[in-house]
Formats: C-alpha cells, structure tokens, sequence
C-alpha cells in the first residue's frame, strides 16, 4: 500500500464513519437506524483494518475483524430482534426535532473540531487527523442518547459512543492491547443482552418502551 | 477558442435543456407504463406558448412582467459563466461560486417577487414556500462548492474543474462524497424535482414552483418554463463538472476538442437527468414540513465536508 493511498482509504473510512453516524439523526425508522448502526460498524471496522494493514500488524487485522463481526453483526442482529419483537417501528418524538438536531450535528462537529486541536498538534500524522471525526460522532452519540425516548434508539446513541471511543484508542494508540479490547466488547455485549431483557421487561410491564412515559411507580 | 467554448456553451443550455426535460418526462412515463409525448415535447409547449398574445393581470406592475425576462437572463449568464464545456471561458474572471450562487438566487428572488406582485393567495404562498426551500438552498450551494475550493486554494470554478482533471483520484475523498450528496440533493429541492416539490403538479396543497407561475400565460410562461428547464440543466451539469469532470476542454486545447467535449457534457447531462426521473418514479413526495429536515440535512452535509477538509487536510 503506497503512503497516498493509505490516507485516502483512512479518511474514507473516517467519512463513511462520520456519515452513518450523523444519518441516524435523520431517520427515523427505528430499523434504518438499526440498519446504519450496522453500516459504522462496518466503517469502524474497515478503519483498523487499513490501520492494521498499513503497520503491517496481523493483531491490529485481526481485532479489527474481530470488532467488525461484533458491531456489524451481532449487536445489529440483536437489536433487529428485539425490534421485531418490540413490533413498534418508529421513533416517535424526538425531544429535540430532526431539523434542529441535524443543526446541532454541525456545531457539534465544530466543538469537536475546536477541542482535538491540542490532541492532533502533539503528532500530526494522518491518523491522528481523523481523531475529530471520531469525536464528532462520540459528541452526536451523546446527543442521540439524551434527546431520543425509545429505549432502542438510546441504546444505539450509546452504542455509537462506544464505536466512537473505540474509533479514537485505535486512531490515536497505534493498536490497543487485545486484552483491553476483548474486555470492552465483552462489556458492550453484556449490556445490550441487559437492555435487551429490560426492554422485553418493560413492555411486558408497561406496554411500550418510550421513557417518558415512565413517570408512575408500579407494583 | 475560449470564446467559441462559451458560445458553444450557452447554445447546448438553451436548446438542449428542453429537451432534456423532454428525456425526463419519457422516461418517467415510460417506467410507469405509458407511451410518452416524446423528447420533443417540450419545445413544441414552448413554441405553442410563444405564439399566444402576451396578457398580464390587471393590477400588477413591472415587477411582474420584469421577473421572466431576469429568470432567463440569470440563467443564460449561469449558463455562459459555469465551465460546462471549457475552463478557458473569457467569462473566467466572473466564474466565481459567489457570483454563479448569487445569480441563481437573484433568478429566484426575481419570480419570487412577481408571484407576490399579483397580489393572489396562490402567489403569495409559492413565494413564501419558495424562500423557506431558498432560505436553506443558497448556503448549502455556497458551503459545498466552498469545500471543494479549499483544496484548490481559489473560488472559481474554473480552477476548481481544472484541479480535478489534472488530478481525477482527488475526487474519492470525504469531503468530495460528502459535498457531492449535499450538491445533489439540493440540485433536486432547487430545480423543483421530487422529493421536495412536483414538477407535474396542479394541486395547490404540494406545489411550490407552479404556485408562482399560475398567472403567467403566453410568452412570459414559455419564457419561465425555458428559464427553469436551463437551470435545472445548468445545476445537473455543474454537478458533473465538479465531481466528473471528464472531456471537459482545458486552457491548451486544440479546437478539435470542443465537439467532443460538447457531446460528452449531453451524455453526462443526460444520464444525470434519467437516473433522476428513474429515482423519482419511486419516490414520493415529501411533506412540506419534512422539506427543512432534508435540507438542513443537506447543509449538515455541506459543513461537514468543509470541515473534513480541514481535519484531513
């Protein structure tokens, strides 16, 4: 892989990242969303695939496909089931409307920018160039999780942290430890099985799952 | 042999974008199962149109009868400035995304004010429909072609489109996909086309760009008509300049390459215009409250490309 063509496949991974990312906010059909969750993992994936590539490192390639076959396969599998189950399809107000949130995005993106200045001037090297990207998508998460009321599509905003701090340890470290990886997916499978026997608890109890209607204690 | 370019330039606009039109409505009917009034079509409405006595409303003013005669010059001025055909243009100088963008909304704003100028329920909607889609439009025509200038280092198209051909790979970047889908879909909202408003329509709950026109009849109509087949022409072709510039005619080249680069412009324009029409037969259209979300989208879309290209620069 030439030195050129080594950037331009990282930043298209990191476009296609930023992309899936911010078109989550647009839609929503809770199964598009669930739909592009599985698309950034795809680009997550193919990110550290061509880190991997490009150092020359079978771990980092193997742990990049490892994090594919976790975020682009299982966790997408999951939610669809849940999904299915759930039988709702739409998420149906979001706090914040989707015009004025997509608006957000951008001065999100700006912040981001402004904030990863110090972080990318201490080695700038391609990589580390990308890491707003990965903070952008880290900030929309956030704003994903506590603007949206369907449990499901929190749960992605969270997830969509995740893939976004996972983003930033490979593009700033050049690969982290299997071991500390293993142990946050592990993590991140625990807590959608969690959220995915809380959501078939709450709709067995409740009749649906969107948050705000969760103001009266039950017995 | 910069000025033939322009000529050139300003003469396939004219007479083909009608019959692109014509294409795109074949198409349309075509997919959807009916004969179709052919390619032609379009030009015969016009000259149909330009045969009728020309009759204004009571009431209004010049306002009204200016708005067709601006809507056509713009465009025609668009027309000659964009590098569609040559980058050698003589218009170069004026080929700035500034100047292109503000001739394009000046062309709006015109048919804006004689819709409001006839003082009719119909008129006064489109119009204000038409600057809630302009108020979005605008800026994100400005901040996706802005992105693509930076790599460039100069705001004119012309430098833009030239970078392009001498580097074609360049164009596989973020920041080129993302500028490229926030310049698509605003093509579509600024042309009138389906999702954001339909072309086809008479119905006064959805439409946008007829509600401004109801009043116009004979050659003022054939005139907006024309002008509004140009600019979707002139849009459709700025986007295949940008982003696939092929064949289109540099500074050095030979006069020889102005036919070629004329017919590759038509079959680069032409296959835009069918897999838009392909596109809209199955899409529907939006509701008008849905139009900001897509375009606020778009704008998203735009900044963030300008921003990529300063992160991953």
């Amino acid at each position: 892989m030439t030195d050129a063509m080594y950037v331009q496949l990282l930043d298209l991974a990191c476009g296609a990242f930023l992309l899936t990312g911010v078109l989550v906010l647009w839609r929503r059909e809770l199964s598009a969303i669930v739909w592009l969750f599985a698309l950034e993992g795809v680009a997550l994936t193919a990110l550290i695939v061509v880190l991997g590539v490009w150092q020359a490192d079978l771990e980092l390639i193997l742990v990049g496909l490892g994090v594919g076959a976790l975020r682009a396969g299982l966790l997408p599998y999951l939610m669809r089931r849940a999904l299915v189950a759930s039988g709702a399809g739409r998420e149906t107000q979001p706090l914040v409307n989707v015009a004025t949130s997509l608006l957000v995005a951008a001065v999100l993106a700006m912040l981001a920018y402004a904030v990863s200045q110090p972080l990318v001037r201490l080695s700038p090297t391609p990589a580390t160039q990308a890491v707003p990207i990965a903070l952008t998508v880290l900030l929309i998460g956030f704003f994903v999780l506590v603007t949206r009321r369907r449990a499901l599509s929190q749960l992605v905003g969270f997830l969509l942290m995740d893939n976004a701090i996972t983003a930033t340890a490979f593009l700033t470290t050049s690969g982290v430890p299997l071991v500390v990886e293993l142990g946050i997916s592990l993590d991140l499978l625990l807590a959608v099985l969690v959220l995915q026997v809380l959501t078939t608890r709450m709709r067995a109890a409740f009749g649906g799952t969107d948050l705000d209607e969760l103001r009266e204690l039950h017995d | 042999m910069g000025v033939i370019g322009a000529v050139l330039q300003v003469i396939a606009v004219a007479v083909g974008s009608p019959l692109l039109l014509g294409l795109m409505r074949q198409v349309r009917a075509r997919l959807e199962g009916r004969a179709g009034a052919g390619v032609l079509q379009p030009w015969r409405d016009l000259r149909k149109l330009m045969r009728k006595e020309a009759i204004t409303p009571r009431g209004t003013g010049w306002v009204f009868r200016a708005a067709p005669l601006l809507l056509a010059g713009t465009a025609l001025v668009v027309a000659a400035v964009v590098p569609l055909v040559t980058t050698a243009s003589p218009l170069d100088g004026v080929a700035d995304l500034f100047a292109v963008t503000a001739l394009l909304a000046l062309g709006s704003v015109a048919l804006a004010l004689g819709a409001l100028d006839t003082g009719t329920a119909f008129g006064g909607m489109g119009a204000s429909r038409e600057m809630t889609v302009l108020a979005l439009v605008e800026p994100t025509i400005l901040v996706s072609t802005f992105a693509l200038s930076i790599r460039v280092g100069s705001t004119s198209l012309g430098s833009i489109v030239t970078a392009t051909v001498e580097d074609p790979l360049s164009v596989i970047s973020p920041v080129s996909v993302l500028a490229a889908a926030a310049l698509a879909i605003v093509t579509i909202a600024e042309t009138g086309r389906i999702p954001v408003d339909n072309p086809s329509t008479h119905l006064e709950l959805t439409m946008i760009h007829e509600a401004m026109v109801l009043e116009y009849a004979g050659p003022d109509l054939a005139l907006i008509e024309w002008a509004s087949a140009m600019r979707l022409s002139v849009l459709l072709g700025l986007l295949s300049s940008l982003f696939f510039p092929l064949g289109i005619a540099g500074a050095g080249a030979g006069v020889l390459a102005l036919p070629l680069s004329v017919i590759t412009l038509v079959l680069k324009v032409g296959l835009l215009g069918v897999l838009l029409s392909a596109g809209e037969v199955f899409m529907a259209k939006l509701r008008l409250f849905r139009v900001p979300e897509l375009l606020a989208g778009s704008f998203l879309l735009a900044l963030l490309a300008v921003g990529a290209s300063f992160f991953l620069a």
